[in-house]
């Protein structure tokens, strides 16, 4: 809980990790150059005093974690979001089964998701199964970009990938977060590209599909979809930073997910640890649209700002939320259009 | 001997397709040498794991335009410090295809890529025209009816004429200026939508080359950003 000026903000970390990318975990060059890129986003987009070692940053302990986000960080709840990476990690960067060590020390604090690879077809949906059993997660983490063997990828149409969508529809884990990365099939297709989230969307419409970094760098294809697709929501993780390096920038943003995808359907994340809650909602409540820009992008309300921090994605975890801190839906999402002509072409 | 400039005349002709700026202007040549007609070039990227495609693009496309100089004979284009170094670095030097160099994991070439992105970059900067005309106290209602002999001479409708005749629009001076990327004009009604939609795209962009600009000098320090550094 987070309280400025008279208001008080609940507040869920949409996207969390507990990671390990130690020297002795990784397994070859590749599990080292991920960490470093992770590193080097960190560095470059957090303000000084917030920067670890590289050290830290490769390992961090529980003690850490609990300390980041919920003594200084004002998080009431954690969304575990696994990330495996198994061919980068010996024990795989961050699983399930390394989060779920805090989860059943500390219930109420975590949201505890989990993963699946449609690569891994029939035997995959089965151990999906059995995570899903053991575990009773609300929503995976799915990783489209990530190394398989000589498979550098996959895609939400894939066959597989549909059949576990099924099971995910058919087993209630109903939060679908999808985050993008370089390498997809084939690879000389646009690895960003989100439009197989618009047909997954537009199949399952019980299921809700959180686009993480809110598609960034492929804003426009995401709020293309979110116009469209009811079902489609965007995790700021990656453009929360942008606060403190580029504030006006920032404002941009937001204004264009306001415009698109509009407040009901946009979740806080800090992509813990690879930046911390406490600056992150200290200026997040503090932000406002610079006044030249408010013509054209509006203001933020408190309201905007508490469903954005935690309200909305309390409601996609039926995450109780105190009634003070709560927000009565004031209807100004856009309305959801019918599909118009796609306007870059192919 | 050739004059450095020509070279870095050729390379400031090559983009980064996604950004829509040159290569010499984000600061990814990090080094730039000829000897007799040889030239080596090295680049390198803000991430290890930038998308592979692009990176591909951009090394082949250094070592064409580094090609086309008169006296240049040989062309050594080297990209550092990347995941698929090795891999685009033989692939361009053996003048291998995008599918041959990545064998089994792509199934076509980069011309729909490239071409995706070029009109992305159109719309960008048809927006970022709009915007000027609009600035100078042109009328929203008129820009339907603008037409490329009614451009102001400003380096934004420069940038916007040079990539429409790149992807082979009609360049007449009777065109409509506000066209969708595939040249049809966008009429009056909708085109609030269409330099709506184009202005999220220009944010984006914008995003990502800042970002890029950013993480290039947190990787290599500050001298990322100001060009060739050797």
């Amino acid at each position: 809980m987070y309280e400025k000026d008279g208001e008080k903000y609940f507040i869920v970390d949409g996207h969390i990790h507990w990671w390990d990318a130690s020297p002795e975990n990784q397994k070859n060059k590749y599990g080292d150059g991920f960490i470093r890129c992770f590193y080097d986003y960190h560095k470059n987009l957090s303000p000084k005093e917030y920067v670890w070692p590289l050290e830290k940053y490769q390992k961090y302990s529980q003690e850490d974690l609990m300390h980041d986000l919920f003594e200084v960080g004002y998080v009431d709840v954690g969304i575990f979001q696994p990330t495996y990476l198994s061919d980068f990690y010996v024990e795989g960067f961050n699983t399930t089964e390394r989060d779920a060590v805090l989860k059943e020390k500390y219930p109420d604090k975590f949201m505890l998701n989990t993963s699946f690879d449609p690569r891994y077809e029939q035997q995959g949906l089965e151990e999906f199964e059995e995570k899903v059993r053991r575990w009773n997660p609300k929503g995976v983490k799915l990783y489209t970009a990530e190394w398989k063997g000589d498979s550098k990828g996959w895609k939400l149409t894939d066959e597989w990938a549909l059949k576990h969508l099924q099971k995910c529809l058919d087993l209630g884990v109903t939060n679908i977060h999808i985050h993008k990365g370089p390498t997809i099939w084939p690879l000389n297709k646009d690895a960003f590209d989100v439009s197989d989230v618009d047909d997954a969307a537009t199949t399952f419409t019980d299921l809700k599909f959180i686009v993480e970094h809110v598609g960034l760098p492929r804003l426009e294809d995401f709020c293309w979809i979110a116009v469209q697709e009811p079902n489609v929501f965007g995790g700021l993780a990656v453009a929360m930073p942008f606060i403190h390096t580029r504030p006006r920038y920032f404002a941009n943003l937001i204004g264009e997910l306001l415009y698109w995808a509009g407040e009901d359907r946009i979740l806080f994340s800090s992509d813990y640890a690879l930046w911390q809650p406490k600056w992150l909602v200290e200026m997040f409540v503090d932000f406002q649209i610079p006044e030249d820009m408010q013509s054209e992008l509006g203001e933020l309300t408190p309201n905007i700002k508490r469903k954005i921090l935690g309200v909305n994605a309390a409601r996609l975890y039926d995450i109780p939320i105190p009634e003070s801190m709560d927000v009565a839906d004031e209807g100004t999402t856009p309305e959801i259009t019918d599909k118009p002509p796609v306007p870059v072409g192919t | 001997m050739i004059e450095r400039a020509a070279l870095l005349a050729a390379l400031s002709k090559v983009r980064d397709p996604e950004l829509d700026e040159p290569l010499t202007d984000l600061g990814f040549v990090s080094a730039l040498v000829e000897d007799e007609g040889r030239v080596t070039a090295c680049l390198r990227l803000p991430t290890y794991f930038c998308a592979p495609n692009f990176a591909y693009l951009m090394v082949a496309d250094a070592k064409t335009a580094l090609l086309s100089i008169p006296g240049v004979t040989e062309v050594n284009v080297v990209l550092e410090d990347h995941f698929a170094s090795d891999e685009i670095n033989s692939g361009v030097g053996a003048n291998e295809t995008f599918r041959a160099t990545f064998e089994g994991l792509a199934n076509d070439e980069l011309g729909d890529l490239r071409a995706l992105f070029n009109r992305k970059a159109f719309l960008v900067r048809q927006e970022k025209l709009c915007r000027e005309v609009l600035e100078a106290g042109g009328h929203p209602e008129d820009l339907p009816s603008l037409r490329l002999a009614d451009l102001p001479s400003s380096r934004a409708a420069e940038r916007y004429l040079e990539r429409r005749a790149e992807l082979g629009l009609d360049m007449s001076p009777g065109a409509p200026v506000v066209v969708t990327a595939n040249g049809t004009r966008v009429a009056g009604t909708r085109i609030d939508e269409h330099l709506r939609f184009a202005r999220t795209i220009r944010i984006s962009v914008e995003g990502n080359a800042g970002l890029c600009r950013g993480l290039l000098a947190t990787r290599y320090g500050n001298s990322g950003s100001k060009g060739v550094t050797i």
